[in-house]
């Protein structure tokens, strides 16, 4: 037995001593995903996505500056303890940024960020404050805030039918997520003369939204908006057919428009509308590359058929960005192994414009320019619509209501740091 | 060998009734001592990163052990099941950030206090059905107090200050002159403050326990008839239990969101965390202070240890480690209840009674 006993204790601290790693040369992402949990089917191939594209430019390019990239993952399961776990795990390992793929963790590390200097981009999600970069200095949200994002769908409306004396019903998932755009609406409603019913979903209910779908009926709004993440979305698409809501009058937001909210549905769900910043298809020249260098010779997990869909190339582009925020900070350096802080510059000075999207093929997303005081860039977004077998983009770009929304985020952005004495902020004039 | 009686004589009444009588518990103690006031704060654990040493496994650790203590005094000793730990949990953080937003210049410790008495109120309010419901039913209150308090913390947009994230997020703070918590507060501060409330809340429920108030507890526990028949009213007994018990969850759920994570939705107090803590609880041993301890470490770090040695030892992905931590610690769970239902601590207890007789047991 005792013999057991040391054995054991002694396999036990060979292996605790192993864990202590010595990192080489190489660029250091952490990526927290969550492969695992309610919200597994979108978070796989977001998570695919940009692992592939790291893969892809280690593959094709060796890396970024002559450096290879490490995309390590740490799972999260969507649960925001696990993900402050995943956060300190990196730490001591020169992480460049942080992307907590949801809007809880990032709540959490908005705070620390400024502290251990390494930047968080939350691209289409997070605080849409986190858009003033004088007061959130770590922090990115390119291309656009959830509040510029409301405004884009509201001025889509505005243009199909008017949106005075309308009434919308907005349905949304009873999260922070959720509720991001309520303050906008609060304040945009008088402005624009135009009335919402807000219609709550619970976490636990996304799968039964039988009494949200009857208030719908009762109330007979113009339009409906929803905010929906995971399995609330196709219950959404599904009880709308059912109760003959008109799906051309149904607009999800950008998490509400991907692959998996329709493609069960098929034909049933012809006519439902998306917003979207990251065009779907497999034929922009960087979806092909990855097919070709990383799907194609088996380097991922990747599915042969995700690349193309609306979340995969989503990540992609998420990764683009960031893989453009290294670049500048190596430009800015003058050296290949960049820190934390020098990725925070590159993120300011990133210039996505539509010349740089084309060279990395990615022509017809949304560019993406950065600056110091801007930190989510203002961009467009287009309304995608199901055919019945795909997403269709059926519009142009639609600018976000610059003039009504950024007055807002200064607001918020103010609020956020009034009662945290000791805030670091930054002077971009 | 070890952990004999005989020879370690005891000449004055204190003696007998100190916490650790034993010889070789006061050594274990010094080294426990030693350790986690000096060698971990100073060098952080063997082979890992030290923050994440502080931040992912040491303050959580004791974090969980206050939790875990609470509900302890509630099912252990009382005798009252409770599903509702989450939310009380979540009362001691909302409150604790109520106190420090409304009066920015309180004293940390005077608001955590604060925030526990006021967890404890709750408790006893959601503790009044115990007084006529026992058992499943009782589950079943308590369970009511998970959900109400859960939709409280998010509708009621007060208790956040209305922040548009729908969030408490911990400011910075100072006590004497160092920044407790916050973002800019160090992890090895916040690693000593929370030490150091875990050892007053230690000693004070092993105080409590042995005295009248614990005692009519575990009569309580035991049988209550006959426990009322003797003397006790079941009212104050039960109900002093409730209080207690949710006075160190209060405090445990305030240290956790502002010691700990730095921010929580109302997501960190649901239904999920009070069944890890009735794990904890359960794992560890009902009715036992080391068991408490045994418990929320066991629960909390191996997981965290399963999946740092399968990422960074076997090259495993992240997700599968996840999953294959999730499936091993259940397969423990199951392991540790068959051999042992009475958890860690009666293993502990086994452990010593065979180190009486060690090198030559008969």
């Amino acid at each position: 037995m005792k013999k057991h006993i040391i054995g054991a204790a002694v396999a036990l601290g060979t292996l605790i001593s192993t864990v202590s790693m010595s990192f080489a040369e190489e660029l250091l992402v952490p990526h927290l995903t969550y492969r695992v949990g309610p919200f597994a089917a979108n978070g796989t191939m977001g998570a695919n996505a940009i692992t592939d594209y790291f893969t892809m430019l280690n593959e094709r390019d060796g890396g970024i500056g002559g450096l290879k990239v490490n995309p390590e993952e740490c799972e999260t399961g969507y649960n925001a303890q696990k993900g402050v776990e995943c956060y300190e795990s990196y730490r001591g390992k020169n992480p460049l940024m942080h992307i907590p793929n949801s809007t809880g963790i990032t709540l959490q590390l908005l705070q620390k960020a400024p502290e251990d200097e390494v930047p968080i981009f939350t691209m289409g999600y997070g605080l849409s404050a986190a858009a003033k970069g004088e007061t959130f200095p770590w922090a990115f949200n390119y291309p656009a805030s959830y509040w510029s994002q409301m405004t884009s769908i509201l001025s889509y409306i505005d243009s199909e039918t008017g949106l005075k004396g309308k009434k919308i019903a907005f349905l949304y998932l009873d999260g922070g997520y959720g509720r991001e755009p309520l303050p906008l609406l609060d304040k945009l409603e008088p402005k624009m003369g135009f009335e919402t019913v807000r219609i709550p979903v619970a976490f636990a209910d996304s799968q039964n939204q039988g009494s949200q779908w009857l208030t719908i009926r009762k109330e007979k709004p113009d339009w409906v908006i929803m905010w929906g993440w995971g399995v609330m979305n196709i219950t959404a698409v599904k009880e709308a057919a059912k109760t003959r809501f008109p799906l051309d009058r149904f607009i999800g937001n950008w998490w509400s428009g991907g692959h998996v909210d329709v493609e069960a549905l098929g034909m049933k769900a012809k006519g439902y509308k998306a917003s979207n910043f990251t065009p779907a298809g497999r034929d922009f020249p960087v979806v092909q590359d990855v097919i070709k260098h990383v799907v194609s010779k088996g380097l991922t997990k990747t599915e042969p058929d995700m690349p193309g869909k609306v979340l995969y190339n989503r990540s992609l582009f998420m990764a683009v960005v960031m893989a453009e925020a290294i670049i500048e900070a190596q430009k800015l350096t003058g050296k290949a192994n960049v820190t934390g802080a020098d990725v925070r510059k590159g993120f300011e000075m990133i210039k996505l414009d539509e010349a740089r999207l084309k060279e990395l093929g990615f022509e017809g997303f949304t560019p993406v320019i950065g600056s110091c005081a801007d930190h989510e860039g203002q961009g467009s977004i287009f309304v995608q619509q199901w055919n019945g077998k795909d997403w269709e983009k059926i519009t142009d770009f639609i600018p976000p209501m610059t003039d009504i929304v950024q007055p807002l985020l200064t607001e918020a952005a103010d609020a956020y740091k009034s009662d945290k004495p000791g805030w670091k902020t930054q002077n971009c004039s | 060998m070890f952990y004999k009686e005989t020879g370690q004589f005891k000449s004055r009444y204190k003696d007998e009734l100190a916490a650790f009588p034993l010889f070789e518990d006061k050594i274990g103690i010094g080294i426990l001592g030693v350790l986690t006031f000096l060698v971990i704060p100073l060098f952080g654990l063997p082979g890992l990163n030290y923050e994440f040493a502080m931040g992912a496994i040491m303050i959580p650790c004791m974090i969980f052990i206050i939790m875990t203590l609470g509900l302890n005094i509630l099912l252990g000793f009382a005798g009252q099941i409770s599903l509702g730990t989450g939310a009380f949990s979540g009362v001691g953080a909302y409150a604790f950030y109520k106190f420090i937003t409304i009066f920015p210049d309180i004293n940390i410790i005077i608001a955590l206090v604060l925030s526990g008495l006021v967890s404890a109120v709750v408790g006893v309010i959601f503790g009044l059905p115990s007084l006529k419901i026992k058992g499943f039913y009782l589950i079943v209150a308590t369970l009511a107090a998970q959900f109400f308090l859960t939709w409280a913390f998010i509708r009621v947009a007060w208790l956040y200050n209305y922040n548009a994230s729908g969030a408490i997020e911990g400011p910075n703070k100072e006590m004497f002159g160092i920044i407790m918590i916050g973002p800019q507060s160090a992890g090895m501060t916040r690693y000593y403050f929370v030490l150091v409330t875990l050892i007053v809340l230690t000693w004070l429920a092993s105080n409590v326990i042995r005295g009248r108030i614990g005692r009519s507890w575990m009569m309580i526990r035991d049988m209550d008839i006959a426990a009322e028949l003797i003397g006790i009213r079941p009212l104050v007994a039960k109900l002093s239990a409730f209080a207690f018990s949710s006075f160190y969850i209060g405090i445990a759920g305030a240290l956790m969101v502002f010691f700990w994570l730095g921010a929580a939705e109302a997501e960190s107090f649901d239904i999920n965390h009070s069944f890890l803590y009735l794990f904890m609880v359960i794992i560890g041993g009902l009715g036992s202070i080391t068991g408490s301890y045994m418990g929320a470490i066991f629960v909390w770090v191996v997981p965290v240890l399963i999946k740092e040695v399968g990422k960074s030892v076997f090259g495993f992905d992240a997700f599968v480690m996840e999953n294959f931590s999730t499936i091993l610690l259940g397969a423990m769970i199951i392991i540790i209840l068959i051999l042992e239902p009475h958890g860690l601590a009666r293993l502990w207890q086994i452990t010593k009674q065979k180190l009486r007789l060690w090198p030559f047991p008969y």
